[in-house]
Order: structure tokens, then sequence, then C-alpha cells
């Protein structure tokens, strides 16, 4: 029972995945061209209806799960790339270049306390809104959070005792890392990746809707519900496909990051 | 001139420097054997992880340790990780925590094998396959392929004695190496340590809290009582003439079969009591 929670995220997951990878080859209708026949209710041939531009809402959805797992993905990845071995570092100082942790910490403090969403709107003003800019702005916002968990659980693991035993073979501190901290951290790791993934989800939304992500014309989950929006009183399920489409993918990754844990978690590991 | 030669060391700890370890003196020549007898807080293990250079990073250490009269007290952090694992190993107390759990046991045994080879050809499992026979893991080939969790806590000690001993070090040093196991896989675990350091000519020092332990490994013996060595000599002596009051308490205690059957057992209490203690 205590996998549920794991399977129903791979589930939604799975999905999320499988409509990226249909929308390569396939779309029910062209998903960009405009057509005549907008504001269609959901039925045949257009099975959730059209939007405001006449353009088929499923192919629009299907496209747009690409660009969330794409999102996700680069965004995550920057941040764990840059994040961990920052937390890593921090983590093993010690006592003796206690600095290096103080000033690891801190500068990642400030990235923390700094809005996100004038990190946007910042990159947005000096690269112009793109896919691009939104994702280096939610994987730099991340960093800190893969920084902390990196730290904690570091320093979780240089205090046992097969790190010790480790250096007593004359392992240095830096194969030590490598070696020793890093597989042993990965499931902590893990976990706030898959949290992260499910922030990064909403967040590129966030950032579509606000028009400081990806572009206008470009079926995102984000950009089809403000799009919605112009016609939010006369066509309000115009907006529901959009919103449950982001709601379903945040789950499915918060449950897999809940899952994980339960499952990964080092003082459950024994008893299995 | 000695393999390891230990004067004056003194280990303080923390800003009120308190003493962990005082004056502690003694050598070891090549392929002796040191057992250190103590109770829980003698500064046994300060003693080891001194020697070893793994002291935590509050720990002020003076005096003097030379092995093979090289001074390492106070060498580098890159130095002192070329003598472990090479002159120097460890056997640690808790074979439970003392590998990697995200490691396959084999793999540990190559890296440390690999971290100090002189010749870096490709026949590392071989040897480690080997190295894991002899110390009597008969299904060495599939032991090789374990996580720790995998295996018992006799079968993990083993495998840790393998990789102390796989480099043939000059010393090896056992803190307490039988401890968390029971008695018949102790004994075996012992057995195993007097044959592998016969054969590869390796000196010995043996922490234990247990005298008849001590006794079937080593030859001499070091008592630590808080810090001080209060008696040291031939293991023999110590069992029959031991002088002071804390040795001839641990004396009595370990020859439990000599005590006369309806008398009470003896304590280290009825011998030695300390300054404030209660009874």
């Amino acid at each position: 029972m205590r996998k549920i929670q794991l399977y129903t995220g791979l589930a939604l997951i799975a999905l999320v995945i499988a409509a990226g990878l249909v929308s390569l080859v396939w779309t029910p209708f062209d998903p960009i061209r405009v057509t005549a026949d907008r504001l269609l209710d959901p039925g045949w041939p257009h099975l959730l209806g059209t939007d405001a531009m006449g353009i088929d809402i499923i192919s629009r959805l299907l496209i747009g799960a690409r660009y969330c797992l794409i999102v996700g993905i680069i965004s995550v990845s920057l941040a764990a790339i840059a994040g961990v071995p920052m937390g890593v570092l921090a983590g093993l100082s010690g006592a003796r270049s206690g600095w290096v942790d103080e000033v690891v910490m801190r500068v990642n403090d400030v990235v923390y306390a700094f809005p996100a969403l004038l990190l946007a709107m910042l990159l947005a003003a000096v690269a112009g809104a793109s896919t691009v800019t939104a994702m280096v702005a939610i994987g730099v916002a991340t960093i800190p959070a893969f920084a902390r968990v990196a730290r904690a659980a570091t320093l979780e693991v240089a205090a046992s005792d097969f790190v010790l035993a480790a250096r007593a073979a004359g392992t240095t501190k830096w194969s030590i890392a490598v070696r020793h901290v890093f597989p042993n951290i990965a499931p902590v790791v893990g976990v706030q990746a898959s949290v992260g993934f499910a922030m990064a989800i909403l967040a590129e939304a966030a950032l579509s809707y606000l028009g400081l992500g990806t572009p206008r014309g470009t079926p995102t989950w984000g950009g089809m519900l403000r799009d919605a929006q112009d016609v939010w009183y006369t066509q309000p399920v115009q907006a529901l496909w959009p919103g449950l489409a982001i709601a379903l993918a945040v789950l499915g990754f918060n449950l897999l990051g809940d899952g994980l844990r339960d499952v990964l978690d080092p003082r459950l590991r024994e008893v299995r | 001139m000695s393999l390891l030669e230990v004067s004056g060391l003194t280990v303080r700890f923390g800003r009120r420097q308190v003493v962990a370890i005082d004056d502690v003196s003694f050598t070891l020549g090549e392929q002796e054997r040191l057992g250190i007898i103590g109770e829980s807080g003698s500064g046994k293990t300060v003693t080891a992880l001194a020697l070893m250079g793994l002291l935590p990073e509050n720990a002020a250490v003076t005096g003097s340790v030379r092995v093979r009269g090289q001074e390492t007290l106070g060498l580098g952090e890159a130095e002192y990780a070329k003598l472990r694992g090479d002159t120097l190993s460890m056997v640690f107390q808790e074979p439970m925590t003392a590998l990697d759990p995200t490691m396959r046991v084999g793999r540990q045994v190559a890296e440390v094998l690999l971290l100090h080879a002189r010749n870096t050809s490709g026949n590392s499992r071989q040897r480690v396959i080997e190295m894991l026979r002899r110390v009597g893991l008969a299904d060495a080939e599939r032991i090789a392929d374990s996580y720790p969790h995998q295996l018992s806590g006799g079968q993990r000690q083993r495998v840790c004695v393998a990789m102390a001993l796989i480099n043939s070090p000059d010393l090896v040093i056992c803190d307490e190496p039988t401890t968390a196991l029971d008695v018949t896989v102790q004994a075996r675990v012992l057995k195993v340590l007097d044959e592998m350091l016969d054969a590869e000519h390796t000196a010995c020092l043996f922490i234990s809290h247990d005298l008849a332990v001590v006794s079937q490994v080593c030859s001499h013996v070091l008592v630590m009582l808080d810090g001080r060595i209060v008696e040291s000599g031939p293991i023999h002596r110590i069992f029959a003439t031991p002088s002071h009051p804390y040795t001839k308490g641990l004396v009595a205690t370990a020859q439990l079969d000599k005590v006369a059957p309806g008398s009470p057992l003896p304590t280290v209490a009825d011998f030695y009591t300390r300054a404030g203690a209660t009874r």
C-alpha cells in the first residue's frame, strides 16, 4: 500500500510523457493553423472543442505536454547540476575551512531571497521572453533548494563510519565526495528533483501566462490558460483543459516525490 | 628502529581543552602485537584515531608519533592519505556501518588496492577474490558482488579485515573489531586475523575492553585508565603479577573460571575505586 503514491505518480507522468511523444509524430489537427471553426464546444471531430483561433484544443494540449517536460527536465537539471556540488562542497568543507560553507550557503540565501518572478522579468527584459529564459530563470531560482538539501544530506554522510573507514584506507576528500557522498545522497536529491519538477511546471505555466516565458502562438499550457482568459465569461470551459493538464502533471510529480521518499528513506531501507 | 614510536602523545578536545589522552608513550616493533585495554572513555579509540590522523578538527594533538622514523603528527592530509591504507590501516568496531551501503563489497576492497597500487594491471578483481577467500569467505565471488546489507556481521567484519590487509600494511590498528559480534563469530574472526597477521608479517595494535580477547592475539599489553597508561608488559606477566589495582580487577574478571564455586563473582570495583566513586 505504501507504494500506491509512487505508482499513481508514475502513471500520471507516463501519461504526460506519452502525450509529449505522440505530439512529435501526430496530432489530430494542425496545432498552429488558424481556422474559422472558432470556440467550438467539445464534440466531434474536435473532442475538447477549439479555441478562440479555431485551433483544436487536444492538439495544443499534446504539444504543450512536450514543452512542459522540456522545461521541467532542463530547469531541474540546471538547478541540480549547479546546486548539488555546491551543497556537497559546503557540507564537506569542515570546521577548518568553514568559511567555504559560509560563503556558499550565504550566496544561496541571497538567491533564495530573490523572487523568482523578478528574476524571470529581469532575464526577459535582457534576453527577450522565450522558453529558454523561462527555463534559466526557474533553474537559477531553484538552485538554493538543491544546495540546501545536498548540504544537509552530505553532513549526515560525512559523519558516518564508512567515510571514516574510507579515509583510514587512504581515500582523499574529493574521491570520498565522488565515490561515497554522491551515491549516498542521490535518493534525497532524487526526491528534491521530483518535487522541483512539479514546481518548474507550475512556474513555467505562470511565466507563460504572464507573457514572460514561451511566446504567444507556441502551444504551452500556461499560454493556453492566458488565451482562455479572454473568453472567460462566455466560454469558461476553455480554461478547464489546460488547467487540468497542469494540475495532473504537477500532482504526478509531487506523488512521485512523496512515493520515492517513502521507498528510498534509509531508515526504512533496512526494514524492507 | 622500531616500526612505531609514540612519545608524550596528548590529545585535547575543544575550546575547553578537555584532555582525552595524557602523555601516552609506547613503542611497537616490526610484526609485534600490542594490545591496548581499558574501559569506555579511557582513550583507546582516541589513541587509535590519533595514530591514523583521523581525529576531528577540534582536537589538539601534541607529542610525537613516528612511523619507521618518520614524524606523522603535522603531516598534510595528502601525505597522510598515502600512509593510510598502505603503511597503516585500520579495522573498525562496527562492521554494520563501516562499509558504504551503496557500493558492492568487492569494489570497496578493490578501491583500497587501487588507491595504493604500484602496478595498475587489470587483475584487481582476482586479487580481491583471493583476499576474500583468505579471510575465510568461502563464497568469495558472490560476496564480492553483494551489497553490505546482504551480508552478516561476521562476513562484513571479514571483508573489513580483507580491506585492511590487502596492501600488506606494516601496522593494522584494530579498534574493538569483535565487540559487535557474537562469541562464536568473534572466535572465528580472531583466528582469521591471527593467521592473516602472521602471513602478511604485519604488526598489530589491538584495542579491546576484553583482556581475554586481547590475550588470544597479542603478546604485550598496555592498560589504559582515564587517558593514561597505568601498566604495561608481556601479557603472561600481567596475568601472573598485575601491579596496578585496576589491572588486578581486570585480571580477576577475565578469569571467572578460577572463582571458587559459591563465592561471589569479582568485579573491577572490588579492586579499584576511583576517587569520588559512590561505591
